[in-house]
């Protein structure tokens, strides 16, 4: 646990020095949101079922673009040989390496969220708790899974094309739940969306134990 | 954990069907520097990783100080100082923030006055506070042998090109006693350096020398004749 807060403060030190992850994400998530709403143009009756989909959309594609980069740290000068060398096991790189990559979505939703509220001129104040929660579940299974795929496709060549290709697929069970979850939330509030919780609290606990359990083998030749 | 502080015994390496080191016997005794020659594409990356426990071997056995590595790494890394071919370093953080980092990660005891004496004896205390981004090869050389220090290894392996920037840095180790392996395939920077020398050879130990005599002229006879194939 130790030397996963080490690695987080590491990664968190180096992202604020230079924001170039955080800028980035940032760019692509907004630009995301101004698009997929305004193409769509909804009435204030179909707002609520049109958020789920814009806010999904725009944290899959932003964390995946946030997860290569908190990579690309490991490998230049390669870094991950200096962490392979330390007497640690690889679960604690993989925790914080998770970590540093839920901080990073979490404040790609901290402006998201509010902003996809206004563009669909939805009152998200009421239903602000419940959907923290729906945006937490999701950002750490998306991030459990994300971490271990993102260790992986490092190792490959063509690696910005491996990553949407391994992770996408898997990732349909946390988005279908996330998605119910969020739209639930927004039409019913938190009890209707007891379902879609369920699935992402699962989908967290089983791909969270198998990134601690399978890292050590994806990061080493 | 006692015995001596390295000891391969039929190290052997392959990927996919490719075999890289085909059995590799070589041992590290306590206060030797083992200079470890061979051209590009010899395996001495490939046999470095395996004994910085980077790299599991395919077949053959690793021992670190009488323990098989294969039993408790994590307790043999502290033992090991590892550079490779990258400085593993972040280039967005100092000297002095990278040396913090793996102090934390080593659990080294009074860090900040470790690290300022190896940024001292590295020729850095003066650059310690600039991002290592803006240093050039021959610091960040520097810089990833004091990372390599930073724990008080009792090894240290040393992947090429670090022979011709830290010569002097190398000799100091050797004159301190520190037991050292070293791949290069810079023959006459080497000579100095070592008091034992191996050439690897298309994944086995082609020729081997005890040190005692050997001039550069000797070994580099020696390196052409088994690379040309004719040793």
């Amino acid at each position: 646990m130790r030397d996963a807060l080490v690695i987080l403060a590491k990664d968190l030190r180096i992202e604020w020095r230079t924001r170039e992850g955080l800028s980035s994400v940032l760019v692509l998530g907004v630009l995301l949101v101004v698009v997929l709403t305004i193409a769509q143009d909804p009435s204030p009756e179909t707002a609520p079922t049109l958020a789920p989909g814009v806010l999904w959309a725009a944290f899959v594609l932003t964390g995946m673009l946030g997860v290569q980069r908190a990579f690309v740290l490991e490998r230049e000068n390669d870094c991950l040989a200096g962490l392979l060398t330390a007497p640690l096991d690889p679960a604690a790189i993989y925790a914080g390496k998770l970590a540093s990559n839920v901080v990073l979505l979490g404040v790609t939703q901290a402006v998201v969220v509010p902003l996809t509220g206004l563009f669909l001129h939805l009152d998200l104040v009421p239903r602000l708790p419940a959907l923290l929660l729906v945006c937490l579940l999701g950002n750490v299974g998306f991030a459990s899974l994300a971490t271990l795929f993102g260790a992986l496709a490092i190792r490959v060549r063509a690696r910005e094309i491996m990553l949407p290709l391994l992770l996408l697929p898997l990732l349909v069970p946390l988005l279908i739940g996330a998605v119910q979850a969020t739209c639930a939330v927004l039409v019913g509030g938190l009890a209707a969306a007891s379902s879609g919780l369920g699935v992402l609290a699962a989908f967290d606990v089983i791909f969270a134990v198998a990134g601690w359990l399978l890292f050590a083998y994806v990061v080493r030749d | 954990m006692v015995g001596p502080p390295l000891r391969a015994e039929g190290l052997a390496r392959r990927f996919g069907g490719m075999t890289v080191l085909a059995g590799v016997d070589l041992a590290l005794e306590t206060g030797e520097t083992v200079v470890l020659l061979g051209p590009n594409g010899a395996g001495k990356t490939t046999l470095l990783r395996i004994l910085a426990l980077l790299l599991a071997p395919t077949d053959g056995r690793l021992l670190l100080f009488g323990s098989d590595a294969a039993r408790a790494p994590a307790a043999l890394r502290r033992r090991i100082g590892y550079v490779g071919h990258e400085i593993s370093c972040y280039a967005e953080l100092s000297a002095a923030e990278n040396l913090a980092f793996y102090a934390r990660l080593f659990r080294v005891s009074e860090a900040p006055g470790r690290i300022a004496r190896l940024l001292a004896w590295a020729g850095l205390d003066g650059t310690g506070r600039r991002p290592v981004r803006t240093y050039s090869r021959g610091m960040g050389q520097r810089l990833a042998l004091a990372r390599a220090l930073l724990h008080e290894p009792d090894v240290l392996i040393l992947d090429d090109d670090a022979v011709e920037r830290l010569q002097q840095q190398l000799l100091e180790l050797r004159a301190a006693g520190h037991s050292t392996l070293l791949a290069t395939h810079d023959v006459e920077r080497a000579a100095p350096i070592a008091s034992r020398l191996a050439i690897l050879h298309r994944g086995r130990i082609a020729w081997a020398h005890d040190g005692r005599g050997a001039d550069a002229a000797v070994i580099v006879a020696a390196y052409r004749a088994v690379v040309a194939g004719s040793a």
